[in-house]
């Protein structure tokens, strides 16, 4: 499941934007499949974290109500070019992914 | 081809579990602190009640809800969360009519500021309700958003 996560920060003044874009399906469970009629799985991300330089400053818990492909964004007083920004997640199948990129 | 690009991704996730672990949150807990209640719930009563102990909270100003007046498709609505109240410590966004309304909590360490953003899926027309909590206190804003087709299950 590498390279799921695109992860951006750009510092502008004080404040430090982080956009991330993940790919995921995000199945709600409710779903179904045309062909065969059976419901397809819930297969949805359920804790995103953001770290900077190794500090969380912010753990997302979301639902199977967040876009698929879901696109996250924070802002972050403090941070400077340079400071490495950790992006992970882990969805309700146990599957993960982490990045990491620096501020801008 | 394929097989080797997954052995090399599954050898990557293996280390991410090491550096997982090592660090302050190791996957357990983090899939035990999914506050499962809260979001199976309903209502906006219960998951409120799940997510923060109670469902009560303060209409305010001062958080601004940026969504669209009308959301043509259901599956990819954008929502911001935008609050100037000092020490907000979790945000979340709650989709009043879908069946089960939380659709996401976002928890803000130190140098956070009370700015989230990002995409939900709405079944129909209703409010996207913004909870803020910040010292302890509970405060809220709505704003209705109008979905021509929906977006849950279908």
């Amino acid at each position: 499941m590498a390279k799921s996560i695109r992860v951006r920060a750009k510092a502008k003044g004080d404040t430090t934007t982080v956009k991330a874009l993940i790919t995921h399906p995000m199945e709600t469970g409710l779903r179904k499949n045309k062909k065969t009629g059976k419901k397809i799985p819930a297969h949805y991300i359920q804790e995103v974290t953001c770290k900077h330089n190794g500090a969380n400053v912010m753990t997302a818990h979301w639902g199977p109500a967040v876009s698929k492909n879901p696109y996250v964004s924070i802002q972050l007083s403090g941070a400077a070019a340079g400071d490495s920004i950790e992006l992970s997640w882990v969805d309700n199948k146990g599957g993960k992914d982490t990045t990491s990129t620096k501020v801008k | 081809m394929q097989r080797r690009t997954f052995l090399q991704g599954s050898l990557a996730g293996g280390a991410v579990a090491v550096a997982v672990g090592a660090g302050l949150l190791s996957p357990r807990s983090v899939m035990a602190a999914w506050p499962e209640g809260a979001f199976n719930a309903k209502s906006v009563q219960d998951a409120m009640s799940g997510l923060f102990g109670s469902a009560d909270s303060t209409a305010t100003g001062d958080i601004k809800i940026k969504a669209p007046d009308i959301a043509e498709n259901g599956a990819v609505v954008p929502v911001s969360v935008n609050t100037s109240i000092g020490g907000t410590s979790k945000i979340a966004i709650i989709a009043e009519k879908n069946g089960q309304p939380l659709a996401a909590s976002f928890d803000l360490g130190k140098g956070a500021q009370g700015f989230v953003s990002t995409r939900i899926k709405m079944g129909k027309t209703s409010d996207v309700i913004a909870v803020v909590e910040a010292g302890g206190k509970r405060f809220s804003a709505r704003k209705n958003v109008k979905v021509t087709i929906g977006g849950c299950g279908g």
